[in-house]
């Protein structure tokens, strides 16, 4: 795909916030594993290596300002998950946090799931603004009153007290997965979830705990003959029957729960054969496909492997309708990235609430965005170098000649320590959340932007 | 058929750093990266293919020189014509280069890997090389030509000590031809043609540094232990017994050099 006029594009982004430590010094436990927008846009989760979760929620639009986005401020911060270790195999289970994913909303509580590498946890976030005040039998503070000095019988009531959030775990689904879960997904039948492993794909009720049925399983008998495991998986966004897993082979594989109880056999593949002439020592490691995203509308699919974004329609297995080359820059130095593990980093891709743009990271904590429609893309940087509030963000370009003109960087330039793995589009707006390493950078469409001045 | 030409590291670099990565993955917190040792283990499988190829070739090119010298050998036997001693001394150099390229002539050049100079070197320092002591040293190899469908054995030696600082003491007395030679050597003038990536000259130097200054035996035993890591596959991943006999017949591993043990083991 040709480089595209960066100051025709389509949309321009501006920075809105940063949330995060400033030090230059990173904490593990803070580096940023997960980001997800709720099914509303108003809520914004973030999950770190040390097992905790931040919600962050969207101010309301203002009255005066009704075009106004309103900022994104805590909400709630818990730990979802401990460090454990398994006795059996003397292996010490992390608590980083792999994937959250928000259900539906039903009442006035929120709802999530969270998962580590062994175990999901529904978690329960609710509101409470009142306490009951006036009993009988306690004093305010909680101590039991001296029962001889009741002569008195009254109601309690509910009084306005400061807005306290409360998160707290609801089920805790554990011991199902031999391997180390990657992929969590909702069905919108709204009563199950998939739950997937290097090798195997679980099928869940929200509501219970101690049984899960197996509908994936591509463990070989003889583990030696193993040639490909699981590496993302998810439902379809409309058809409660149909889920996806895509494998480190680079192939995707559409399944149907009608069609057997054990879904190992597919509806269909989708597979793009091998260039015989690009192949290297390295072929196998960035084919294999880090993310995939069916688009809201259900009819496309997106992969994410180590080089390139590709869109795929349902309905065509062959090969990708659009492929688009996140950075091409780096075929030539595949040897120093597997030398440095840079190679095996999984990066996420997403799409815009209408399916037009999609957006995926890079490394120097730079991000792409590819606009389907008009063809353009863009690369942009998140960096608290640039983030005077509601500043444009300037296109970045990559250049691997010599020459380098003026705001281009040279590909042996590029930090490979700072990059951007999780990204999130908001689901009703051009709102997207871009995850550093242990910083969030919200950035929202200069159009919209425009509006707010 | 893989493209080489890409990469500035060469297999065997590759294979060693791929057994380290899965070495360490045994040890990192939360247990062992299945996705990411499998992929390993594709680079490892790679990079084993160019190595084997590379061998082979090696091999063959070697069979071929011989061929010849015993071919020039029985002609100058016929040949009533007195060789002097400075002569005798460059025709035994000549017998020592196990890789040619060229065989039709060009300056003595003494064999790019170690590996093969310590078989070949010995019988240079050796003159009444008697063929029954180079068999007690020397195992035997039977090679099947690809092109040819020729049967032919090959003395392989394995790395030994004694015979490796022998040929280190005739190496650094012909250093410089020696390099030269590396640089015509088939695999590694592709690594010397890519200066994209910016390792590349650091990775050369390690090589050179490795062959001509003091051997370093740590990585081969290491490597030979990461075999035995690896060698029961994936089962020998996730079991910390894994043991390399249960996987490789010892009968056929007994006759083989460290590098050649380390290929048959996949």
């Amino acid at each position: 795909m040709a480089e595209a006029d960066d100051e025709n594009s389509g949309m321009e982004w501006c920075f809105s916030q940063v949330k995060g430590a400033i030090d230059d010094e990173v904490a593990e436990a803070d580096i940023i594993s997960t980001v997800e927008f709720n099914c509303t846009g108003d809520l914004l989760a973030t999950g770190d290596k040390g097992g905790r979760i931040v919600i962050f929620q969207q101010e309301p639009e203002s009255k005066n300002q009704p075009q106004c986005r309103g900022e994104y401020n805590v909400y709630s911060t818990f730990q979802s998950h401990e460090p454990e270790f398994d006795y059996l195999k003397s292996l010490e289970i992390e608590e980083k946090i792999n994937k959250i994913r928000w259900l539906p909303q039903k009442n006035a509580a929120h709802y999530l799931l969270s998962t580590n590498d062994k175990t999901i946890k529904l978690w329960k976030i609710s509101e409470r603004d009142k306490r009951p005040e006036g009993y009988n039998l306690k004093e305010e503070d909680g101590r039991y009153k001296d029962f001889t000095t009741i002569d008195s019988l009254q109601v309690p009531v509910f009084k306005p007290m400061d807005l306290m959030v409360e998160a707290s775990p609801r089920r805790v689904f554990a011991n199902a997965h031999t391997y180390h879960i990657n992929s969590i997904s909702v069905n919108s039948d709204n009563e199950t979830y998939l739950s997937a492993d290097d090798l195997r794909i679980n099928l869940w009720h929200q509501e219970i705990t101690d049984q899960s049925f197996n509908i994936v399983d591509i463990k070989p008998a003889n583990m030696e003959d193993l040639t490909e495991v699981i590496t993302a998986a998810e439902f379809h966004p409309n058809q409660c029957q149909t889920l996806l897993y895509s494998s480190s082979k680079g192939i995707i594989r559409l399944c149907d729960l009608r069609a057997a109880a054990l879904c190992d056999q597919h509806v269909k593949l989708f597979e793009e054969p091998e260039d015989p002439n690009s192949r290297s020592f390295f072929s196998e490691i960035i084919s294999s496909i880090a993310d995939v995203k069916f688009s809201h509308n259900g009819r496309y699919i997106m992969t994410r492997d180590y080089l390139s974004v590709k869109i795929w329609d349902i309905n065509m297995e062959t090969r990708p309708i659009e492929t688009y080359q996140v950075n091409e820059y780096l075929r030539s130095k595949l040897c120093s990235l597997y030398e440095n593990d840079c190679i095996f980093d999984k990066f996420e891709c997403c799409w815009s609430g209408d399916d037009s743009v999609v957006m995926t990271g890079s490394y120097n904590n730079f991000f792409r965005m590819f606009d389907r429609g008009c063809r353009h893309d863009v690369t942009l940087e998140a960096s608290r170098e640039h983030c005077k509030p509601q500043s444009v963000l300037k296109p970045r370009r990559v250049t691997t000649g010599g020459k380098r003109k003026k705001d281009e960087i040279s590909v042996d330039s590029l930090d490979f320590n700072r990059k951007i793995l999780h990204t999130a589009w908001h689901p009703l707006d051009n709102i997207i959340a871009v995850a550093t390493t242990n910083n969030l950078f919200i950035f929202q469409d200069k159009l919209n932007q425009q509006l707010t001045n | 058929m893989i493209n080489t030409m890409e990469c500035a590291v060469d297999a065997q670099s590759l294979i060693s750093i791929s057994l380290m990565k899965i070495h360490n993955s045994r040890t990192q917190r939360g247990g062992i990266k299945l996705h990411k040792n499998l992929l390993v283990s594709y680079v490892l499988r790679n990079a084993r293919q160019v190595y084997i190829k590379e061998k082979y070739a090696e091999i063959y090119r070697m069979q071929q020189y011989e061929e010849v010298m015993t071919v020039c050998n029985e002609i100058q036997e016929l040949n009533p014509l007195e060789l002097d001693a400075e002569d005798t001394e460059d025709e035994e150099l000549a017998r020592a280069a196990c890789c040619r390229e060229d065989i039709q002539g060009g300056s003595i050049r003494d064999p790019e890997p170690a590996y093969y100079r310590s078989c070949c070197m010995e019988t240079a320092l050796a003159p009444p090389c008697d063929p029954v002591n180079i068999s007690t040293h020397c195992n035997k190899t039977t090679v099947l030509d690809l092109d040819t469908h020729v049967v032919t054995t090959v003395d392989n030696g394995y790395i030994h000590q004694d015979c490796y600082c022998d040929a280190l003491q005739c190496a650094q007395s012909a250093q410089s031809p020696a390099k030269k030679r590396k640089m015509d050597f088939g695999y590694s003038s592709c690594d010397l043609e890519e200066v994209q990536d910016f390792t590349t000259s650091r990775k050369r130097v390690k090589r050179e540094d490795c062959v001509y200054s003091c051997p370093d035996y740590t990585d081969t035993s290491n490597i030979s232990n990461l075999i035995s890591i690896f060698g029961s596959g994936f089962s020998g991943l996730l079991s910390r017994q894994a043991e390399l006999e249960q996987i490789c017949g010892k009968q056929a591993l007994a006759g083989l050099g460290a590098w050649t043990r380390a290929i048959v083991a996949f």
